[in-house]
This record gives structure tokens, sequence and C-alpha cells, in this order.
């Protein structure tokens, strides 16, 4: 009894299509959002995340459309992010049926948008998503927020980033290791520990699971209040219910 | 007449509440309405509300919604919804702000010193995901969910009923806190029941055909 950890499956969209690649790039077709979002409902998703990835700015309403149909459909949390620079970005997002928004390069271009959006819709729906590659500062292991899907460094130190967002009102952190995205190897549990350590928010571990005993790692040893996966969901190497099985079997708390 | 008034002021996501209510009520009229005329004709009516406590009561006043409220809590079946179960109460910690006064008691922040789970692990807040509600006395809208079902949360100010008959559901977030009341024609949830897939539906169908009398069904 209690709170639950959260599993909740990542849906990177395009042209109205879901896809996943490794390391944001080579980028398979895994489906159609709908469908997807209502096996994941069926099979015990906690909380479903839709990332819009779509280069081009002419198709940015096709994810307003995706979001309206699947949240009159599926009946849990929706969040939604990608291509966030504006409060009304976020509002339209909402109005389409996104509980929570997610920003992450506008929220380094422009910290401000963090504050405004969380005074105006609530912290609750205010999420920051934080891109975070390991690198050499010193003795200890640091990690530099990265933006643009990956591309570009930004000299901030990622801990930091993240106090400082949760300072402006983020309600939770989608934290991504760079260094794990799409390598199968496992959350960089260290990074997920730092966060969930410095922060009094949620975390959400994102980047890098391969198999069940990672998303187990990520609550048990990250710390983390919630781990994201997309490919072992995709690609039907296991159900969602098969993951909240192995972690109830390791004691931690879930809602099956 | 529209069948159910979903009320709004300005404050959140109220398409997710609308949606759920018209999955589980095909047919129905449901009005996303600021009109209080709207509000006092509907049969029934859905108070939810995302945000701060001073932003929502700020809102509600300045739209001229609070009567409307108020005499739709004393008339009809009423769920109110996270924020629409906090602001019933007298007052909230949260901005120093006075409430409906609908039911008696105040609004209160978890504290960060108890945030502890029994090994010691920090507890974050909002307390946010789904936990268990258990059902602390019978309710015509607790017909068909299990004791303990798990309903989605997100929130970091509980109500704190100065009359203990209000309650009639908790959560453990690490301690015991009241997360829904009933009263007469009024059912109010901390959690979201919009979000909290087949339970929360459940409850929302419920809802749709509840007569609005708080008494336990006799079998």
């Amino acid at each position: 009894m209690g709170l639950a950890k959260r599993i909740i499956p990542c849906l990177d969209v395009t042209a109205g299509r879901v896809v996943k690649g490794v390391n944001f790039v080579n980028l398979r077709d895994a489906g159609d959002p709908v469908e997807i979002a209502r096996r994941y409902d069926d099979q015990g998703a906690d909380e479903l995340t839709f990332l819009d990835i779509t280069a081009s700015s002419d198709d940015r309403d096709l994810i307003l459309h995706i979001i309206e149909d699947v949240a009159a459909q599926v009946f849990i949390p929706l969040t939604v992010g990608g291509g966030v620079r504006q409060p009304n970005d976020v509002l339209r997002l909402l109005n389409a049926g996104a509980d929570k928004v997610s920003i992450n390069t506008s929220a380094v271009s422009n910290p401000q948008l963090v504050k405004d959006c969380s005074d105006r819709f609530g912290s609750q729906c205010i999420v920051v998503a934080i891109d975070a590659k390991q690198t050499v500062w010193g003795a200890q292991p640091r990690w530099e927020v990265f933006t643009h899907g990956g591309r570009r460094p930004t000299g901030l130190d990622a801990v930091e980033w993240g106090r400082k967002m949760q300072d402006l009102g983020a309600g939770e952190i989608l934290l991504t290791s760079m260094d794990r995205d799409g390598a199968k190897i496992g959350f960089d549990l260290n990074l997920t520990r730092a966060f969930s350590d410095a922060l009094r928010i949620p975390v959400i571990a994102s980047g890098g699971v391969g198999n069940l005993q990672h998303l187990c790692d990520g609550v048990s040893k990250g710390g983390a209040d919630a781990v994201l996966a997309a490919s072992i969901f995709h690609f039907g190497e296991y159900t969602v219910e098969q993951a909240k099985r192995a972690m109830a079997e390791q004691g931690i708390e879930v809602r099956l | 007449m529209a069948d159910v008034a979903v009320v709004d002021y300005g404050m959140g996501n109220l398409h997710s509440v609308a949606k759920a209510v018209e999955h589980v009520a095909p047919g129905a009229e449901v009005v996303v309405t600021s009109d209080p005329g709207a509000i006092l004709a509907a049969k029934r009516v859905v108070f939810p509300g995302q945000g701060a406590a001073r932003d929502c009561m700020a809102a509600i006043n300045d739209r001229g919604l609070r009567e409307a409220i108020v005499q739709a809590a004393a008339s009809k079946p009423f769920l109110g919804i996270c924020m629409g179960l906090q602001v019933l109460f007298e007052h909230s910690e949260e901005g120093d702000t006075p409430c409906l006064g609908v039911f008696p008691g105040n609004v209160v922040r978890f504290p960060d010193e108890r945030m502890r789970d029994d090994q010691g692990n920090k507890l974050k807040v909002p307390h946010m995901g789904w936990n268990n509600v258990r059902q602390t006395r019978p309710h015509p809208l607790w017909t068909g969910i299990d004791d303990g079902a798990r309903f989605y949360f997100v929130h970091s100010f509980y109500v704190d009923p100065a009359d203990p008959a209000l309650a009639i559901g908790t959560s453990s977030y690490p301690y015991d806190f009241v997360c829904a009341c009933a009263r007469d024609n009024v059912f109010a949830v901390q959690f979201h029941p919009e979000k909290s897939a087949a339970a929360g539906l459940r409850l929302l169908a419920n809802f749709v055909t509840w007569d609005g009398n708080s008494q336990p069904m006799s079998l």
C-alpha cells in the first residue's frame, strides 16, 4: 500500500506516426499513436508521454489531433512535449487533452517560460525535460545539459539546472541520459540518483532501458519516482504488465 | 437544461473531465460552462480545478460563480475534483486563502519534516501518481470499486475536515490523509477520477446516475 512507482511508455511521434531511433537518429516506424496508446492503457501503463519530434512546423498541428483522439479514449495522464516555445503552445496542448506539457530546449533559451507557464497553468502540468550527457569536469562525474534533440551543448551543469527548474515552478523532471538513450544498457543510475537526491519534485528516469531489470534498477538504485521506456514496449519485447510484475517481485510498489 | 455542467473558471484542463463524463454517459448532454445560470439549471454539477488556491478563488469570484457553486452544492448531485474538493473548505494554507466554506475545516500542506517513508527515503511533493484509496465509509459512489483501489493524484495540499463525519475515503503519504468527502448531495475527491482508468470511470459512471443521497444503500 502506498504511492506506486510509475511506468511510462514514451511515444516519439513524427508526421502522425510513432517512431524510435538510437541516440535520436536512425528512426524506425513503430505504428499508429492512438492504437499504441490504447494498447499500453490496456496493459496497465500509469501514464503516457508523447514527444513530438516533427522537424517541420507545417506538421506541428498533427500532434494536436493525435492527442485529441487519444484523450477521448484513454483515461490516464498524458504528457506531451516537443516544440513548446510559448505559453500559448502549452494552452493548445492542454486544450487538446494533454494533462502535462514537457518543455526542453525552450526552457534553456528562455527559463522565464517555465515560471510563466507554471504560474499560469499550475506546476502540476509543467514538466521540464533535461537531456544530459556525462562530461569531465574535475574528479566527480558531472553531466551537461544538451538541447535540440541532444545535438547542442549548453555548458549548463545538469543537476544545477534541475534545481533551477524546480525553483522556477517545474512540477516534475523528465531526465534523459543522452549517453544511454537507445543503447539498451540501462539507465545512467549515477545521474538518476544525483537528481533524485538533489530535488524535492518527482524525477522520471529515461534513456537506456533494454530489459526489465533496468526498470527495477532505475527505482531501487537510481531513486526514480517513475521510469520511462520506449523500444522495449514498442517492438513487443515486453508488456507493461510484465514490467510491473518484475518490479513487484523485487518489492517495488506498483499499480497492478 | 444540461444533464451535467462542468464548471469552467479558467483553471486547468477541463476537457479531460468532460470527455470522461461523456465516455461513461453516452447520449448525456455535458456542457463546460462559466455561466452561473447554466450551472444552476443543470441536473448535476462537476466542479474540477487545478492550480493554486488563491488563483482558483480569485477566478471563481471574478467570474461571479461563487453563488452558483454554493447553491449547486446545496441542491443537486455535485462532484468536486482536486481543487474542487479543497476550495469547498473554509480556508487554505496555500496563499492564506479564504475559500467557499461549504464544508467546515481547512486545507493544509504536506509538511517537509514528515515526508519520509518507513525506510527513511525522501518522499516527493507534489504527491504525484497512483495511490490506494481506502473507503472508510460505504457510499453509493463507491459501488463496484474495490476498497484500496488505486487512483491518480497530483497535489501538494490536502483537506483536514473539522467534522470527521465528512471523511469517506483516505489515502496514505506517508501518513493517512482524507482524500474523499461526502455529505448529502456532495461528493468530492482529491484524486482525478477522469485520469484513473477503470476505477475512475466507474466512479464517474456512479455519479451520473446518482440520486444525490449519501446514505449507503440498504441491501
